[in-house]
């Protein structure tokens, strides 16, 4: 196939997969007395558990960024990382792993949020 | 909007077999009628740019045009806007700051803290009160209590709250992308102050009514107005019946935050205990802001009704639009704990009516 | 009548009267600023896979994911992010950038307590849910998932 056209089949799967997923949990918003905070949570625990079960990553492939940027990304790779530690060094690998595995994206988070903090103050809206 | 087949009664069945005169007796007189009425001698509004740009911006006496003011934080800016009501509503009775007898004085955060903070300047007697959004009442009627009683001579009440600053009491960081539903309401970032004497030629506080602390176990925390509405009517129901009055004796009524939702929702209320409130009956809230600043069902926050109070109603009032007008503020008494915690939210509504 | 019972009859009549957000909106809103989301980080990555062609898969992924969250983060410094996002709802809180910008948030607001009392120990209190739940419910499946698969 044309890699053209591929690349434009790709995002637009991207841009469809990413935006059900997210339009999911604005009805979980809508319809149920779930705050944003539990339905980050719901959403986390279901990368979990696809990672757990094994059918996150034949998932990726197929979404690629539709499924790795919201939250169930973060809790896969969590459950990626801890499976993968788990396996080289035993029982506690698991305890760190997930974090091993994400700490660039933790620690970038963490950094930057620290920087912007002495640079810019919120406002009033 | 589904509030077209609103203000009629009809859709609120929920006290259908028994009227709440049967079903709470009431014991105690809720309403006092004060025998020396304290006069109204001072007033000052100071409010934020985003209320200055609303419907009832002209009556304020001060728009500030940053609301940080310059300081380094809000809660900073929250006790230079208070100070700045206290100094120009003490300027506008023609007293001096020496001549005040008690400051009453509350606002929205923790211990009361912009309060205190400003007390501390003055080196007068003070109280510091809470009851939410219905501060402005309550130190109201505490003060013309004293006054009538004889105790103090002048007595300042004033109330603030910001808009940053209940947001990261009650809410989530200003700059977290949060959705609001459509019923939410907007703090009003403002001050009100009123000075009351003993003597004098202003407006009259004739009556006050005490609240009671009603809970219809509404749970929602962005939906303020209908878990106040209850207690206004409440307080509305026995001012009415203890005093005989009819909503169409009193020019105005008006009650502080209930915002759009909740002021439909009284009227329903009110309607089914028999009183129409009918075009007299306005909402600090549903006034405040208009439609197109994006404030969903109106403002609230403690300064919400007192800034409106002190600048348009009692405008109206020393021009003679008005002559009798009947104060409530509402107030919600919950804390960002206790919801958690799986508690309802109570709520509180204090009165007090003014003559000219 | 029992307390109850008028609670509940209360509960119904507010139900009948609160205004809902327009469903159809609101899902199309959230779906076009979350599916816009990923295709930005999408490209991102596409476009580090085209630049550095060996650095494995894995790292274009920590990569591109350092780079939403920067810019999510220096969204919210900026202060428009919360604009999107009043917008978006799920759509922007879903993706890691929200993730990004709950934390930037926080940590800015509690500034005026202090660098130390302030940001440091209030920095997680919007997405510390998240952390937690992620790192012990990651840990109990990958447990389970290993004891199944005898990889330990």
């Amino acid at each position: 196939m044309n890699p053209v056209l591929e690349n434009i089949i790709t995002y637009l799967i991207v841009f469809a997969v990413g935006g059900v997923i997210c339009a999911i949990a604005q009805l979980l918003i809508i319809k149920t007395k779930l705050t944003p905070a539990r339905i980050l949570v719901i959403f986390l625990l279901v990368g979990v558990f696809l990672e757990g079960i094994g059918v996150y990553k034949p998932l990726n492939d197929l979404f690629q960024a539709g499924i790795s940027v919201p939250i169930i990304g973060f809790g896969a790779s969590l459950t990626r990382g801890a499976i993968e530690y788990g396996k080289q060094i035993g029982l506690l690998g698991t305890l760190g792993g997930g974090l091993i595995r994400n700490a660039l994206g933790i620690g970038t988070a963490v950094i930057a949020s620290y920087l912007v903090t002495l640079i810019f103050s919120p406002k009033s809206k | 909007m589904s509030s077209v087949t609103l203000h009629t009664g009809k859709n609120c069945a929920f006290l259908t077999n028994t009227r709440i005169a049967e079903k709470v007796p009431n014991k105690g007189k809720q309403t006092i009628t004060y025998k020396n009425p304290p006069h109204i001698q001072g007033r000052m509004s100071v409010v934020g740019a985003k209320e200055g740009r609303g419907p009832l911006g002209k009556y304020f006496h001060k728009v500030l045009d940053d609301d940080k003011m310059g300081e380094k934080t809000f809660e900073n800016a929250e006790i230079k806007m208070l100070t700045a009501a206290i100094d120009g509503a003490v300027n506008d009775s023609g007293l001096k700051t020496k001549d005040i007898d008690l400051i009453i004085s509350g606002d929205l955060l923790n211990q009361v803290t912009t309060s205190n903070y400003v007390a501390r300047e003055y080196h007068v007697p003070y109280l510091g009160v809470y009851s939410a959004c219905s501060t402005m009442t309550e130190a109201l009627n505490l003060a013309s209590t004293f006054i009538s009683a004889g105790h103090f001579e002048n007595v300042l009440c004033s109330t603030a709250s910001h808009f940053a600053t209940a947001e990261r009491t009650y809410r989530y960081p200003l700059e977290y992308g949060c959705q609001r539903p459509p019923y939410a309401q907007w703090t009003v970032t403002g001050a009100g102050c009123t000075v009351l004497s003993a003597s004098g030629n202003g407006p009259k506080i004739t009556m006050g009514t005490v609240g009671r602390v009603i809970d219809f176990g509404t749970t929602d925390l962005n939906n303020m107005g209908a878990a106040m509405a209850p207690a206004a009517m409440d307080t509305m129901v026995a001012l009415f019946r203890e005093t005989g009055a009819k909503p169409s004796d009193f020019d105005l009524i008006i009650t502080g935050d209930l915002g759009k939702l909740g002021s439909d929702i009284l009227r329903d209320l009110m309607m089914e205990q028999g009183y129409n409130l009918g075009q007299r009956y306005i909402d600090c809230g549903n006034m405040i802001f208009d439609v197109t600043q994006k404030c969903y069902q109106g403002g609230s926050g403690a300064a919400c009704s007192a800034t409106v109070f002190n600048s348009f109603v009692l405008d109206k009032v020393l021009d003679g639009t008005y002559g009798t007008v009947a104060y409530f503020a509402t107030g919600a008494l919950m804390n960002t704990q206790s919801c958690y915690q799986g508690e309802t939210i109570p709520c509180i509504s204090h009165a007090v009516v003014i003559e000219r | 009548m029992d307390e109850s019972k008028r609670n509940q009859r209360y509960e119904d009549y507010v139900a009948s009267v609160t205004p809902k957000t327009g469903t159809w909106r609101s899902l199309w809103h959230s779906f076009w600023i979350g599916g816009l989301t990923c295709v930005i980080a999408q490209g991102i990555g596409d476009i580090y896979y085209a630049l550095f062609p060996n650095l494995g898969k894995d790292l274009i992924v920590s990569f591109t994911s350092m780079t939403i969250i920067t810019l999510a983060i220096l969204f919210t410094g900026l202060g428009f992010f919360d604009v999107i996002a009043r917008k978006g709802g799920a759509g922007s809180f879903l993706p890691i950038t929200g993730f990004a910008n709950a934390m930037a948030s926080a940590s800015m607001e509690f500034k005026t307590e202090g660098l130390i009392m302030g940001t440091s120990v209030k920095m997680f209190t919007v997405v510390g849910p998240v952390v937690v739940n992620g790192i012990v419910w990651s840990a109990v499946a990958a447990i389970i998932n290993l004891l199944i698969t005898g990889g330990l």
